[in-house]
């Protein structure tokens, strides 16, 4: 082997070489019978089970779903809810009584729910100005907030529609004629409260026009503190959603009966969206969800039925 | 060096009777040149005078570019906006800075001007080549007279119209020059017009008498003149011109014209006067815009857009629709949304104009059903498949340097679905080269050198014996056999090697009648006789080598520098010409020594086309009148006398066996001649010379005719026109491939029948139909008799019942003419269709470009033309592909071409290898991208009918950003650039496997809309899945709900998972590329996802954090993941391993053999596979060998029948 054939031989073996060539080492997977039945049993035995302890898993979950839009509505005013829930003259305070059936470990999250409700509306969804929220009324670029950015030519802070349409019934929750203790801090993400909403922001000039919306904010609690407003401002995905409202940290015995006093301040009749006011208990997947446990299991068991009629298939008529 | 000294001197018009016959300048006057397309006036030595007006003539620069630099961008940017699918996204660019735009306008903006920029520096890229090409041409170098008859070098570019250009020999003609004079006494010199018409044999002209004096530098000094002549045209073969010289006035005809790109042969040097220069040349008058071709898979990509477009249309009016709707009615009652203060966009008293206006942002929103980055990563692909075919080392061509070169890039995937090759002759498969192989000579065969058509024919039945004795036998009884296989085969397959013959052109083997031996042959006179017509009858001219002291020739013809050649190593050396003589050193004769003979030429009737022979008369020392002649057999044949045909029978036959070997045959005959006869007949001979009128041709036919008869035949020889390496085995594997391969060439019908032969495109026990035409009948007449033979073709291919008939169709230049006709072209493309081989011989350029259109358009079927010179330019724009052979000179159908290769055995690799690859490469990219973009476009709409139909996308304006840029861009490319469903040595073993691209079985409608409908699928499951695991529930064990961030996240996770995936299952090759690639996009999500969420909020808004804090923690996060991407490809997978197992197609098995090793430890499997997979052909060498194989197998069977009966064996 003269010097030169020797190079030609090395750089023939470069990786560059092979690569220009397209003799890359490669691999080939090829999809025999054999392989195929290992794959779809392979995904039902992984999916079977994870489907199992999902399902599982919602299955401890304890929920009760209390709708009360219609109920907390005086029998004379049903007729015109709009007007009734308009009128700031009418007291709007309301009670329920919940029972719960099973027994609901601590915390239990509070939330409320509101069906046809499009918060997830182009017009709504682009309506706020994340910068003024974290800066506040210095900002003045803010006429992605349009309609609601100016009132009386003063910038209204937070400004836009999901701010002004700040959802505003209150509960409170009694059991056995003592309050249950509810935790309304730390309902917001934490990223949210520290970096997206100003420590130094102060609500100014809000809900001050002739169109009230939604819930007013305490003029003295900076923007980082309402967490009611941070909860609301990460609108839902779809027009039925529920928030986190807050936390009642003490367990609720089986037949235990707790009564919710509530303010039904907020509108929801103009639009005939639904109000329901939940309490869950959570697992280590969250609320209650059988349907991912349910497609889990059913994936998983069609790949097995799959492996089964392929493997009868390949007996009956081998290649 | 003395080259051309010894001839400088002769007067070579003596030579020719037939052609370049001189009209006495008597006979014609000058022509009267007047009034519209005559204005051309050149001023001979004086260019300046052009510069000024009236004259302005064009400089002698030539550019073939698109653009310049002024007219780049506006020219380019509409190149690019002609597009449908481009103009759709300029126009969302331009709405996507309106408040229209549901995206903020970089989003929009960026892909396209990256996808737009891209092409235009393509375009760029490949104009600038063009210009780098221009320039190589621009800058040779000429010699032009400066001043006072000094000559210097000027490059082409600065060559002036009216300049004395001097042309060396084997250079170009810069312009179209008017010969003036030439090295030669009588001004005739030697032309290779083969970059304009691809003929190979030399074209004589001859300069004016007047201008015969001027054949010096100094001659120029004072040298003035006026030509007037036509304007530029296009027409090769017509000029018409006056010549004002010395106050005289002389009419010029195209014999006075060189024109540029053709080449000085054989002549020491020419002066010419630059008449026509650059644009204005003829050459370049002829130049066609190159047309830009599209494949197919691009033609019918632009119906799916169309069927996008239409859904999108359709989505977007649904969608608007639904938005008026429910503005009109609903939205009054959404206070939260302050319905009072409304624009125009949110107006429930006006719901149309909302509804149109949001017409216009649904089109932009779901944009995502057209793949923007589907023409950019498709030429982005197609580039780097390009460069891998200019990179294969495989289709390197060592001996020229010359890679495969994919000259434009758009049309890769075009070569793995073409279903007819048409091909050029001289220079694509055969070398032009010409070996003297094998001779008869009084009826007794010399020669035992084999052509490469024996050679390869042996090799290959030794293999297949082989195989089919592997099946039948036991190892011990196979040595036996195979011996007896190397003994049937030993013959005619002796190892090139041994053999090579370092004479160019005589490869002739056999020790009878090499150095002298041939004195000792029983025949001894009449060799002598043959060997001194192979030295005599040619009008070549001897040269003499100085280093080596040989001599070489310069003939006209190869076939004639061949047989030169070989009456050299025979020892009868022509070594001198004179005006009327030619000189002979005969080196082994009676006496033993050397002698020098010379033999009086006293007439010389050369070879013509119609001739089809060449004859000389001569003295010979001892005062003998001979003549000499050599011809096509047929021709000789008739010509015989009676007493000449002692060696008939037995030269036919052996003129037959060559003929089948792929031989050119020419037969020789002499005649004696009584000096009476003689100058009875030269008188009239001289009389018909030097009449005058146009029958002046045939009356000297006629008397030539008088004289060539009563001969004597005394042999035949045999010459190789050299197929190029690998010829025959390449068009077997094409055939193999089921290719229909047609030649189509401008030689004669003879050398292309035996070309036929020698590639196997003809074989004996083919029904060959000669379609010929009777040019003297009217033209009505002619026409019905071609169109009756068709029919009767057709009848006769229609009642054979034989299934392994073969039929050939031959038909020559002129009745293609008529066959061409409108009328007409439909039954000769019928009949065309219907026979194994064509052959089209005598074709002009034109032609060439008709039958491929017809070709083309009569079949619909996709058609390769090839070819090596300019006047295959025509054939190979019509064709779908042009294929270029380079290497030679000449660089016009290279040019032109869409690929280039350096000789046509490479085309068996660029199609069976590259367009296999190719095709499906882009096929299933293709079906990928709309795939894909359909999963993920149609998830957008799905959600906006959940906002109220709003136009708000679930998806940051980023992740869209990303989506076809940067997170699923990559794999599909890997896709594109490195799928290999075989590798290149199996695709080469299965030639079949071709036909998967002719058929077009990875992009018919069937698997385009199969695709569409899993990428449906993929949607509903994808968005439909998520919305409910996300409806309403907590998501994380701290009680969190999902907001449209954390939903939006998760389905594009989940849409990045299921279409990577898919991705991973439609490949059937890994390398550490296309594994980066896949799980890199993935991992590049999840990197861009928590990037983005470092990012200051005010950024990212709602993502701020969001992998992070919110969806890495939650379990279910990840098994919505994990459900949705098995959900979404379970289908998919199921019905691969289904089509796989149940109803596999020939890749799958070839697949299956290779992944079991079965090639290596079943090796019969193998070969029995391959057999198979075997395409039934009816041409080349594998139908060839057939019949001979079995005629073997046969013999075989007998032996082992007495075999057997010996030894009793265990039956395998």
């Amino acid at each position: 082997m003269t010097n030169t054939d020797r190079e030609r031989h090395r750089e023939r073996e470069t990786a560059f070489y092979l690569f220009t060539q397209q003799r890359l080492p490669a691999c080939k997977p090829v999809l025999t019978p054999a392989w195929v039945i290992t794959i779809f049993l392979f995904t039902g035995f992984i999916f079977i089970p994870v489907g199992l302890v999902t399902l599982r898993a919602s299955r401890s979950v304890v929920e009760i779903v209390e709708r009360y839009d219609t109920e907390c509505v005086p029998e004379p005013f049903r007729i015109d809810k709009v007007s009734y829930v308009q009128d700031d003259s009418i007291p709007k305070n309301c009670s329920l009584s919940l029972k719960v059936r099973k027994y609901m470990k601590a915390p239990i999250y509070i939330y409320y729910q509101l069906d046809n409700y499009y918060q997830n509306h182009r017009r709504y969804v682009k309506s706020r100005s994340d910068r003024q929220l974290l800066h506040g009324w210095k900002y003045h670029a803010t006429s992605s907030c349009q309609p609601v950015e100016f009132n009386n030519n003063q910038p209204i802070v937070p400004c836009g529609l999901i701010a002004w349409s700040l959802f505003n019934d209150t509960f409170t929750f009694i059991r056995e004629r003592a309050e249950l203790k509810v935790n309304r801090k730390n309902i917001a993400w934490k990223s949210d409260r520290d970096h997206k909403f100003g420590k130094t922001v102060y609500p100014f000039n809000f809900q001050n026009g002739t169109l009230i919306g939604g819930g007013k904010l305490n003029p003295r609690i900076p923007l980082s503190d309402q967490e009611d407003l941070i909860v609301w401002m990460r609108t839902s995905a779809l027009p039925s959603f529920r928030k986190l409202y807050g936390r009642i940290e003490e367990d609720l015995d089986a037949d235990d009966v707790v009564v919710v006093h509530l303010m039904n301040n907020y509108n929801t009749y103009g639009f005939g969206g639904k109000k329901k006011l939940v309490l869950s208990t959570s697992s280590w997947l969250g609320g209650k969800n059988d349907f991912l446990g349910l497609a889990c299991v059913f994936v998983g068991s069609s790949s097995v039925i799959l492996a089964i009629v392929f493997m009868l298939l390949h007996l009956k008529s081998r290649r | 060096m003395a080259r051309g000294r010894i001839r400088a001197r002769l007067r070579r018009s003596h030579l020719y009777t037939f052609s370049c016959l001189r009209p006495s300048a008597a006979e014609e006057g000058p022509h009267s040149i007047e009034g519209p397309g005559y204005s051309r006036i050149v001023h001979c030595n004086q260019p300046l005078m052009h510069n000024k007006k009236p004259f302005k003539y064009r400089s002698n620069y030539i550019s073939t570019t698109k653009y310049n630099f002024v007219t780049f961008l506006p020219k380019a940017l509409y190149e690019q906006f002609h597009r449908v699918a481009n103009l759709y996204f300029l126009g969302t660019a331009i709405i996507s800075v309106t408040p229209l735009s549901p995206f903020s306008a970089v989003s929009m903006i960026a892909p396209l001007a990256f996808v737009v920029g891209l092409s235009m520096a393509k375009e760029a890229l490949e104009d600038w080549r063009r210009f780098m090409q221009d320039m190589k041409v621009n800058t040779r170098k000429v010699k032009v007279h400066k001043e006072d008859g000094i000559f210097g070098n000027k490059t082409w570019q600065k060559v002036q119209v009216g300049d004395v250009v001097k042309v060396e020999k084997d250079q170009f003609f810069p312009a179209d020059l008017l010969l003036l004079s030439s090295s030669y006494e009588d001004g005739i010199c030697y032309v290779e017009t083969m970059n304009l018409d691809g003929e190979t044999n030399l074209k004589v002209k001859r300069a004016l008498e007047v201008t015969l004096s001027l054949d010096e530098d100094e001659a120029f000094k004072n040298f003035t003149g006026t030509i007037t002549c036509e304007d530029p045209n296009p027409s090769l073969y017509t000029f018409v011109g006056n010549f004002e010289y010395d106050r005289q006035v002389y009419a010029l005809d195209p014999s006075q014209i060189l024109l540029r790109d053709s080449k000085l042969r054989n002549t020491t040097f020419v002066y010419g006067i630059a008449i026509f220069a650059g644009h204005d040349s003829k050459v370049m008058q002829n130049a066609t815009k190159s047309p830009s071709k599209r494949s197919r898979i691009e033609r019918k990509m632009d119906y799916i857009i169309y069927v996008l477009f239409s859904l999108l249309l359709m989505i977007s009016l649904i969608s608007s629709i639904g938005f008026a709707v429910k503005t009109k009615f609903y939205m009054p009652d959404w206070w939260y949304l302050q319905p009072q203060h409304t624009d125009d966009y949110y107006n429930p008293e006006k719901p149309v104009l909302s509804g149109v206006s949001h017409l216009v942002t649904a089109l932009v929103l779901y944009g995502y059903l057209i793949p923007i980055s589907l023409y950019v990563s498709i030429e982005v692909v197609k580039v780097l498949q390009a460069s891998f075919i200019n990179q294969d080392i495989q289709m390197y061509d060592e001996e020229t340097g010359n890679p495969a070169q994919a000259r434009t890039s758009n049309l890769n995937e075009e070569l793995g679905q073409v279903d007819t090759i048409l091909s050029d002759k001289t220079g694509t498969l055969t070398c032009n080269q010409m070996d003297f192989l094998k001779c008869s000579i009084a009826g007794t065969a010399y020669g035992v050198c084999s052509s490469e058509v024996e050679l390869a024919a042996a090799q290959q039945m030794a293999i297949d014996l082989e195989d089919q004795d592997a099946e039948r036998s036991t190892g011990s009884r196979q040595k036996g056999k195979q011996q007896e296989i190397e003994l049937e085969t030993v013959v005619t397959s002796r190892d090139e090697k041994d053999h090579k013959s370092p004479i160019k052109g005589f490869s002739f083997e056999d020790s009878r009648i090499m150095k002298g031996n041939w004195l000792r042959e029983p025949n001894a006179d009449v060799i002598m006789l043959f060997f001194r017509i192979l030295a005599i009858c040619h009008t070549a001219i001897p040269e003499l080598n100085e280093e080596t002291g040989s001599y070489t020739y310069e003939a006209e013809s190869p076939d004639e520098g061949a047989f030169l050649v070989a009456a050299r190593e025979f020892g009868f050396e022509f070594f001198k010409r004179t005006q009327s003589g030619v000189f002979v050193r005969e080196r082994y004769s009676v006496a033993g020594q050397p002698i020098d003979r010379e033999f009086k030429i006293l007439n010389m009737l050369e070879f013509t086309s119609k001739r089809k022979r060449m004859t000389v008369i001569v003295r010979d020392e001892d005062g003998q009148i001979l003549l000499l002649c050599k011809g096509a057999d047929s021709i000789i044949f008739d010509r015989l006398s009676k007493n000449g045909r002692l060696y008939e029978e037995d030269t036919n036959k052996h003129l037959n066996e060559y003929g089948e070997a792929g031989l050119r045959t020419l037969a020789l005959a002499y005649r004696k001649l009584e000096e009476s006869e003689y100058s009875a007949w030269n008188n009239e001979f001289q009389k018909a010379k030097t009449s005058i009128g146009a029958d002046r041709e045939t009356l000297l036919e006629n008397v030539a005719e008088m004289m060539e008869r009563d001969l004597i035949l005394i042999g035949a020889t045999a010459v190789e026109d050299k197929l190029q390496k690998g010829v025959p085995q390449c068009i077997d594997k094409l055939a193999q491939a089921g290719l229909k391969i047609w030649v189509l060439t401008g030689d004669k019908m003879e050398t292309a029948i035996n070309i036929g032969y020698a590639c196997s495109l003809l074989r004996q026990g083919m029904k060959q139909i000669c379609i010929t035409a009777n040019s003297s009948d009217a033209k009505e007449v002619v026409k019905e008799n071609i169109l009756m033979q068709i029919t009767n073709a057709s009848q006769m291919i229609k009642l054979e019942n034989d299934p392994h008939a073969a039929f050939a169709l031959i038909i020559d230049g002129k009745t293609l003419a008529y066959a061409l006709e409108d009328d007409m072209k439909q039954q000769f493309l019928g009949l065309a269709v219907d026979c194994a081989s064509v052959i089209c011989c005598r074709v002009s350029p034109k032609q060439k470009a008709l039958v491929t259109r017809l070709v083309k358009e009569g079949t619909g079927k996709t058609t390769l033309a090839i070819g090596d010179g300019a006047n295959d330019v025509g054939m190979i724009q019509e064709a779908d592909i042009g294929v270029g052979i380079s290497g030679v000179e000449g660089m016009q159908a290279v040019m032109a071409s869409d690929f280039s290769v350096a000789q046509f055995r490479f085309l068996e690799r660029l199609l069976v290898v590259h367009g296999h690859w190719c095709y499906k490469r882009i096929a299933q990219m293709v079906c990928y991208f709309f795939y894909k973009n359909i999963a993920f476009g149609l998830t957008l709409f799905y959600f906006e009918a959940f906002t109220g139909f709003s136009g708000q996308s679930v998806y940051d304006d980023w992740y869209m950003l990303l989506f076809n840029v940067v997170l699923t861009s990559l794999p599909v490319i890997s896709l594109g650039v490195f799928e290999q469903d075989v590798s290149s040595e199996v695709c080469l073993q299965f030639p079949a496997l071709y036909q998967q691209g002719p058929r077009n079985l990875f992009f018919d409608w069937y698997r385009i809309l199969g695709w569409m409908g899993n990428g449906l699928y993929s949607s509903l499951i994808i968005f439909f899945l998520n919305i409910i695991i996300f409806y309403d529930q907590a998501f994380r064990s701290g009680g969190q709900t999902a907001d449209m961030a954390a939903l939006g996240t998760t389905m594009f996770t989940c849409i990045i998972w299921a279409l990577n995936c898919q991705i991973a299952l439609t490949m059937s090759h890994f390398t550490w590329i296309q594994h980066l690639f896949i799980w890199g996009s993935i991992g590049t999500w999840y990197l861009f996802l928590f990037v983005y969420g470092m990012l200051s909020p005010t950024i990212s808004g709602n993502a701020y954090q969001i992998l992070v804090e919110a969806l890495a923690p939650a379990p279910i996060y990840w098994s919505a993941t994990l459900l949705v991407t098995v959900a979404c490809n379970l289908p998919y997978m199921a019905h691969i391993c289904f089509q796989r197992c149940f109803h596999p197609m020939d890749h799958h098995i070839i697949q299956e053999i290779k992944y079991y090793k079965k090639d290596v430890e079943d090796q019969r499997m193998w070969s029995r596979e391959r057999s198979k997979a075997r395409q039934k052909t009816k041409i080349g060498f594998t139908a060839r060998v057939d019949a001979k194989i079995r005629q073997l197998r046969g013999k075989l069977q007998r032996k082992h029948t007495s075999l057997e009966m010996h030894s009793p064996v265990t039956p395998s």
